[in-house]
């Protein structure tokens, strides 16, 4: 049966992750996560599994748990092997016959701590097949540490580790395509979203992720007001720009065919995602219009790529 | 055991539960996070026209929700972000005021 999405009743279900966490007022990981879990059918348990980051020392202080659900976090670099584990774990009391009731297992990573130094752990879960989701909240940066760059910091970004000043001007490389990577590991599902609108493609797709059957992987764009340095309020306005900009386009890959699921009416140039961001303030600076073309240059190819590809 | 609600910087360490584990669900909603308002959403249920589009958008699920109306702020968890005025479509429905007041 296909199920309509109803904003009205999947807000009327009881969240999952509640309030009293420490996350930083205005933070998108609480957004994302909320979201994510949301999708979750209300009578199924789940087991959150956490790489370190902003969003485990926030949400999970002794004797504090924001989440409704078990949840465990064991070290930085192997949250999708901590989530493998305890999934193969119940695999082995179900056949017991010694747990009841449905269980699913989702996994939630920074950039940090699932393009970097999870990495590993995440591509061999992956590979194994479990029977688990892992959901990357992109903050393109280290946030929980004070905003070093990471593989997933955009061109030209502004960080602690890649200043601006006479020598230097952002970051040097381009943002790693996790995204591509994991599509190729020829795994059931794979979703690029973030938190717009009536979050109908967050919901949805965290839905199929979490009820498609072997291992799924999410990758959402997540705000940050501290590292992106933009007014906290507007974090529907930036994630919006960062759509209607293709600079972060909505699709899905599943068994291998690409879907795009948003074509913005008019595609914003780069500028407008750009301009709200003290990070990325040094690119409107006189001399640096080679920033900003080579930005919207960017853009344009792997837009043109994902048009190529999902055959839209 | 030991309930959560109990455990503070006071409590020996004889107290605390084994391996540092928590066995109760959502114990953060123990925890105030009320007080790291500088601005505070207002809510005007008369302008509100219950769409439930700031209900996702709060970081820190602070919007209660009840038979299809959403209800007044939760100001023991919310930290005034903003993000739920800029989202709601509806003039007057939402509006932030300057200070951590009310709580």
């Amino acid at each position: 049966m296909k199920r309509v999405y109803n904003l009205k009743q999947e807000v009327e279900k009881p969240p999952r992750l509640t309030g009293g966490h420490r996350l930083c007022a205005g933070c998108g990981a609480g957004v994302v996560v909320a979201g994510v879990l949301r999708a979750l059918n209300k009578e199924d348990r789940a087991v959150v599994t956490n790489a370190t980051g902003c969003l485990e020392v926030s949400t999970f202080m002794y004797p504090y748990t924001a989440y409704m659900d078990s949840f465990i976090h064991s070290a930085f670099e192997n949250s999708a092997a901590t989530c493998s584990g305890v999934e193969a774990a119940y695999n082995a009391l179900k056949r017991r016959g010694k747990v009841e009731g449905t269980v699913k297992f989702i996994t939630f990573g920074g950039d940090g701590g699932t393009y970097d130094i999870g990495f590993q752990s995440l591509s061999g879960a992956m590979e194994r097949g479990h029977d688990m989701v892992y959901v990357c909240y992109d903050n393109e940066a280290y946030m929980n540490t004070g905003i070093q760059r990471s593989s997933s910091t955009p061109r030209f970004a502004r960080t602690t580790t890649s200043p601006v000043g006479a020598k230097n001007q952002g970051k040097k490389q381009e943002k790693k395509d996790l995204t591509d990577i994991m599509v190729a590991h020829n795994i059931p599902y794979v979703a690029q979203t973030a938190p717009l609108g009536n979050f109908k493609d967050l919901h949805t797709k965290a839905y199929k992720a979490i009820y498609t059957e072997g291992p799924c992987f999410m990758n959402v764009l997540s705000p940050c007001p501290r590292g992106w340095d933009y007014p906290m309020a507007k974090l529907a306005e930036i994630i919006k720009l960062a759509v209607d900009t293709c600079v972060w386009p909505l699709f899905e890959v599943e068994e291998g065919v690409w879907h795009l699921s948003y074509m913005p009416k008019r595609k914003l140039p780069v500028e407008d995602f750009l301009r709200p961001q003290g990070r990325f303030r040094h690119m409107f600076e006189q001399g640096n219009e080679w920033m900003i073309e080579a930005a919207q240059a960017y853009v344009d190819q792997r837009w043109e790529r994902l048009l190529e590809r999902s055959g839209a | 055991m030991i309930r959560a609600k109990y455990i503070n910087e006071q409590t020996p360490w004889q107290d605390l539960t084994p391996g540092g584990e928590i066995y109760e669900p959502g114990t953060a909603r123990e925890f105030n996070t009320g007080t790291w308002r500088t601005d505070t959403p207002v809510f005007v249920v008369e302008a509100c026209k219950h769409c439930m589009l700031c209900v996702p958008f709060c970081p820190d699920s602070a919007i209660p929700v009840k038979g299809g109306k959403r209800l007044d702020f939760d100001y023991m968890h919310c930290k005034g972000c903003g993000i739920c005025a800029e989202v709601c479509p509806f003039p007057g429905a939402i509006t932030m005021v300057s200070g951590g007041v009310p709580s």
